[in-house]
């Protein structure tokens, strides 16, 4: 799964150990693939022995363990050393030292990298997490020693809130990596998450690759990412680079690495960890330097010296990356969604853009792995032009089956706050403090919208109409469309694929070439190139058009079938409050209660655990339960009934 | 409306007169009333319950203008129980017939009208329906009944029971000659089901139609059982419960639409081919999620509608009960622009099994298909016929037998894909070689074996110690698509991704197939 590198095929330095468990594009690319197991990653990519056979069976001389499972466990660095197996990474000693964050920032202090001011030793109780926070001054960070993806992590903004977190981080610790240790430091407020890239060599050389935004975060997983930073000056950057590469050597660091760093408004920057391994974003680095990192990376395991020096490295242009991950940005900022992808065709077409994936049409989105579909990079030669190609790739990536999060992209690359580069680490929260909504319309948005709906349903009118070559033709059409709960009358002509449509009063001309079997819609609408997107289109006038990344529902239906309409009952929609659904898939790792309990409102009724994620179901009213419809261990879908109440 | 300019004419003609004026008026004031049907306060109520008027209906159902009506001066002959006065006499009685066009071609419709004696049917009513049931199979054009009728017109006694009569004997001459659907849109009691139930196709409009026998009422004074009229006979219960409908939709306006649409698929009558319509999606296309759907685990279910929507012209697959049965999956869809009709197991319920109902669903839609030169495209799932009492007690024999006699004694078209299993008598029964299949094609992942490894090798090796090891060599003979494929029993092994594009060039050649079943009466399919 790891292996989405098209350049791998290349290197014929090592044979190709593939892991897989159904076919997938990496299996296809791969000369050899090896099936380590079944798909939960315990019982595969993260089960050592199975991938140790793998490699023994394949005779393999060397590993890239990729992002994620084992690329930063050094027990499998250790073993793989044992069988006299390159690991492509740095030393078992580096991983170790930079995998313990309270280690990990007593080595940077000693090699003068700035650190966050904070307690580097164990805290023991709560009372002392108390004294500690008093002597920072609050706001505090507690987070776990081992910890890591936000796991154990509490914010404290007084002695409470203190006592409180140590309990809460503690416990999650214990439970998360069977390490209960905590450490406290001061919290920086509304920072930016920026990091460096280093690459070192065995013999003691190390480079700095300039820096990559990571700022745009949800639940302290990146989202967008770019490079360079709108935010740094020459001057820090210098500053930041050669303390990561100071920390590098200072660890005796070989391959590529990342020094991440918290940023605040003045330009202070503090050291939060080192990741020993290639990071998923690694590819706008590539873009901005030229260079190759999973070559580079090659080349160090092998023992060559690194190839340049540090005023070699460039900044050429602007790259930003978007993860598209299948999940629902409309439910606090993505929630992980399955499926199987119906349709999936990737914008590679366009220039300027990569897409770095592992799946094809077909391919199941599951609850076993991370939800990211792919990384879509578009690299341009200043931000703006970036940014211009990052909308053409989302308006032209065709995802069907999940859900996808392309709507949140592409609003965010849009937002005059990102756009003018003002943002940090809390920027999804503070611009849609109401969770995210879908992209507003205006005026002008809303009558290209409905335009393009009107001229699509007479075009698919109009072919309903040919049969064998034969046709009738109409000029002229009287429509009523409902957008977001409001009515537009239109009036439509037709001349040669060109729709003049009358939407409030003002004129629109939509063409086309009205290929309704594509799943883009590039039209140009009063003269400017617009790329939609039909998902869906019923004969009962419903459309489902995405535009401007988010998917709007369009009613269009003739003037006497919308007059006939306001005769039609309403359907009542089911009572949600007594009934209680899975907002997603996942496995019930819990049930709090049974037939005939009394909950209150808020309490929990049941724990939904989806990709690593535990998500508490509670009662959205007081009553007694009716009845239980799930059971602990059992999978769910998304919408499946879990608890009925009374 | 042509009546409407017909009239327009005569006034203005030369033979104008005094004595013309008079029977003019009547003539206007006839067809005024004959548009309000049983006027504005049930027309009202009739909106109020959700429902639309039959000429509303009407006029959502066909192109603009090109509603032809027939019979608007009729009235009912009743002369008993004061029907007889004026104010009982309604112009074109309690139905609206004519025909018209849909995306262009013709069709005949009734719509019945409930405001008109809650659109009871009188021997008037009956000689409207038997009216233009009789010019569309002359002209060869399908009929649409739009049912909304509270049941025979008492008053009217035998004259009504005859009129219904004559609508069945119509329903059955015309079944196999043009496609008839019925689409219920109100009440439809008593003796009047059995129109819809000859029909085609049974649609119903949710909460807002009903069919049964007898209502609860009845229902409660015999058996003592208490069911409310949804659960009697309601959308829900027909399309899920008991088979008798083969869809439904929202309201009348969805229904309405839908129909429109469906009706795209239809050929207008047995002696036309297999209507085509422009196709935007190239028919060589491949399709690369195919290659992975099916799972390595022959155990593991997957969704037979995905296999479907994949192949079919742009995912547009109109189901056909998909709430019944769904063992099994019937419906029409497009290939490269020709209508054809699909039939799949369906693995993700009860494995795809065949069963007493998917058999029944299946072999109804097949007989449908071949009566209207409707090509038949089969994807075959099959791990065979479900075993036990309940089902040898109702007869899945005789049921089963019903499929397997659809798919011989057709003669359109027959492409079948077997996708993974194919075993035993269900593997004969799906549209096989053995039964005229013009093109079968197998799959890499296609087994066709009398049954699957493990009851095969307990057979053949009773009571042998090695049982795993027997089995392992049953898979490694049988679990594959050769043993078919050397005897020509699958006429090739495919890339599941060119499932597509094999299927449009087969029905290109297939187009001009002739094949004909010896001269008999009529068959004596197994009822």
């Amino acid at each position: 799964r790891e292996w989405s590198y098209p350049e791998w095929g290349l290197f014929h330095t090592c044979a190709c150990v593939c892991v897989c468990v159904f076919p997938q594009v990496h299996v296809k690319m791969a000369d050899e693939a090896v099936c380590v197991g079944p798909a939960p990653t315990s019982k595969s990519y993260l089960n050592m022995d199975a991938i140790m056979d793998a490699i023994r069976q394949t005779g393999a001389q060397a590993v890239h363990p990729g992002y994620g499972f084992l690329s930063e466990n050094k027990e499998f660095a250790r073993r793989l050393a044992a069988e006299g197996v390159t690991f492509i990474g740095p030393d078992t000693h580096a991983i170790q030292a930079m995998g313990d964050k309270i280690e990990s920032k007593l080595i940077a202090k000693a090699a003068r990298v700035n650190t966050i001011p904070g307690f580097d030793g164990v805290v023991k109780d709560a009372e002392e997490a108390v004294k500690i926070a008093r002597e920072l001054g609050y706001p505090v960070m507690i987070k776990a020693s081992a910890g890591g993806g936000g796991k154990g992590m509490r914010i404290a903004w007084s002695d409470d809130e203190t006592r409180e977190g140590f309990r809460f981080s503690s416990q999650e610790a214990a439970s998360s990596f069977g390490d209960d240790r905590l450490l406290i430091e001061k919290y920086i407020d509304n920072p930016r998450h920026i990091e460096i890239q280093v690459l070192a060599d065995k013999h003691g050389n190390a480079l700095w690759l300039n820096e990559r935004e990571c700022s745009i975060q949800r639940r302290n997983q990146k989202v967008v990412e770019e490079a360079p930073s709108t935010f740094l000056d020459p001057a820090t950057r210098r500053a930041m680079g050669e303390q990561a590469v100071s920390l590098a050597k200072a660890v005796q660091y070989s391959s590529a690495g990342t020094v991440e760093f918290l940023v605040d408004s003045k330009k202070n920057f503090y050291f939060l960890e080192m990741n020993t391994r290639l990071q998923v974003e690694h590819p706008i680095t590539e873009c901005i330097t030229g260079l190759d990192l999973v070559q580079q990376m090659i080349r160090i395991a092998k023992g060559y010296k690194l190839q340049h020096k540090q005023e070699d490295i460039p900044i050429n242009g602007w790259a930003i990356e978007s993860r598209v991950y299948a999940e629902d940005p409309y439910k606090s900022f993505g929630l992980p969604s399955i499926g199987r992808l119906s349709q999936y065709e990737e914008p590679v077409r366009l220039s300027g853009v990569r897409v770095d994936s592992g799946i094809q049409e077909g391919s199941d989105i599951s609850i076993y792995y991370d939800p990211m579909i792919s990384k879509l990079v578009a690299y341009g030669a200043s931000r703006a032009d970036a940014l211009k190609k990052m909308e053409a790739a989302l308006d032209n990536y065709v995802i069907r089956g999940v859900t996808h999060n392309i709507p949140l992209l592409r609003e965010i690359i849009v937002h005059p706050r990102f756009v003018a580069g003002d943002i940090s680490t809390n920027f999804l929260p503070e611009v849609y403090p109401d969770g995210f909504k879908g992209h507003p319309l205006s005026a002008g948005d809303r009558r290209e919208l409905l335009a393009a709906a009107a001229a699509l349903h007479i075009a698919a009118q109009l072919r309903s109409q040919r049969f064998l070559g034969e046709q009738r033709s109409v000029g002229h059409w009287e429509l009523c469309l409902e957008l977001e709960k409001s009515v537009h009358m239109l009036a439509v002509s037709h001349s040669r694929g060109t729709y003049t449509v009358e939407v409030d009063g003002e004129k629109v001309e939509v063409s086309g070439e009205w290929n309704l079997a594509s799943a883009l819609l590039p039209l140009s609408i009063n003269g400017s190139h617009k790329v939609l997107q039909c998902l869906t289109r019923s004969p009962a006038g419903d459309i489902s058009l995405q535009y401007l990344g988010t998917t709007f529902k369009v009613r269009v239906l003739s003037v006497l079938a919308a007059s006939l309409s306001k005769h039609m009952p309403e359907k009542l929609p089911e009572d949600t409050s007594s009934i209680l659904r899975s907002p997603m898939p996942g496995t019930v790792v819990g049930v709090a209660v049974k037939p005939g309990d009394t909950v209150a409102v808020g309490q929990e009724i049941c724990v939904i655990e989806a990709m690593k994620m535990q998500n508490s179901m509670t009662a959205a009213k007081t009553a007694k339960v009716k009845s239980v419809h799930c059971k602990t261990g059992e999978t769910v879908g998304e919408g499946d009934l879990l608890v009925e109440l009374e | 409306m042509i009546g409407c300019k017909r009239s327009r004419l005569l006034h203005n003609s030369r033979w104008y007169s005094i004595s013309h004026l008079s029977v003019q008026d009547r003539i206007e004031e006839k067809r005024r009333a004959a548009l309000v049907g049983g006027g504005q306060k049930r027309i009202d109520a009739q909106h109020k319950r959700g429902k639309l008027t039959a000429r509303e209906r009407i006029d959502l159902l066909m192109d603009p203008e090109s509603f032809v009506e027939y019979d608007m001066f009729v009235e009912h002959r009743c002369a008993d129980f004061g029907m007889e006065a004026d104010h009982n006499k309604y112009p074109g009685d309690s139905v609206v017939t004519g025909q018209g066009r849909i995306n262009g071609r013709l069709a005949y419709v009734f719509s019945q009208d409930f405001t008109v004696f809650g659109g009871s049917l009188s021997g008037a009513h009956a000689q409207k329906i038997c009216k233009i049931m009789d010019q569309a199979m002359m002209v060869g054009a399908p009929v649409i009944g739009l049912n909304d009728s509270g049941g025979a017109r008492i008053q009217e006694g035998v004259e009504s029971l005859a009129g219904y009569a004559d609508i069945f004997l119509r329903n059955v001459m015309a079944s196999g000659v043009v496609p008839q659907i019925s689409l219920i849109m109100g009440p439809c009691a008593g003796g009047a089901v059995y129109s819809p139930a000859l029909t085609d196709f049974t649609f119903m409009v949710k909460d807002t139609s009903y069919l049964f026998i007898t209502g609860p009422d009845v229902v409660k004074s015999v058996t003592n059982e208490d069911v409310t009229q949804e659960e009697l006979g309601g959308a829900r219960t027909h399309t899920a419960v008991s088979g008798v409908a083969h869809r439904a939709f929202e309201n009348d306006v969805d229904a309405l639409l839908n129909l429109r649409n469906f009706f795209n698929f239809l050929p207008l009558s047995n002696k036309d081919p297999a209507p085509v319509t422009e196709c935007h999606d190239p028919s060589d296309r491949l399709v690369p999620g195919l290659d992975t759907l099916v799972p390595f685990e022959s155990t593991k279910a997957y969704d037979m509608l995905d296999i479907i929507h994949g192949i079919v012209d742009e995912r547009d697959f109109f189901e056909i009960m998909p709430n019944y049965a769904k063992n099994i999956v019937v419906g029409f869809a497009r290939m490269n622009g020709r209508t054809v009709g699909i039939v799949g197991n369906q693995p993700k319920v009860a494995s795809g099994c065949l069963d007493i109902n998917s058999s029944v669903k299946g072999a109804r839609f097949v007989r449908f298909c071949d009566a209207f030169n409707i090509p038949i495209i089969t994807f075959v799932d099959v791990p065979g016929f479900l075993p036990g009492t309940a089902q040898e007690y109702g007869g899945i024999i005789r049921h089963g037998a019903k499929l397997l006699f659809a798919f011989a004694e057709a003669t359109v078209p027959k492409i079948t894909v077997i996708t993974r299993k194919a075993y035993g008598g269900a593997y004969d029964v799906m549209s096989s070689k053995h039964l005229r299949g013009d093109v079968n094609y197998a799959w890499p992942s296609a087994e066709v074996a009398v049954m699957g490894a493990k009851g095969a090798v307990q057979i053949i090796f009773r009571g042998k110690e090695n049982q795993a090891e027997a089995e392992a060599e049953y898979v490694e003979t049988f679990a594959n698509p050769f043993p078919a494929a050397v005897r020509g029993f699958v006429d090739d092994i495919i890339q599941p991704s060119t499932t597509r594009k094999r299927i449009c060039r087969d029905l290109e050649v297939l187009a001009s197939k002739k094949q004909t079943n010896p001269w008999k009466k009529h068959a004596n399919i197994p009822l």
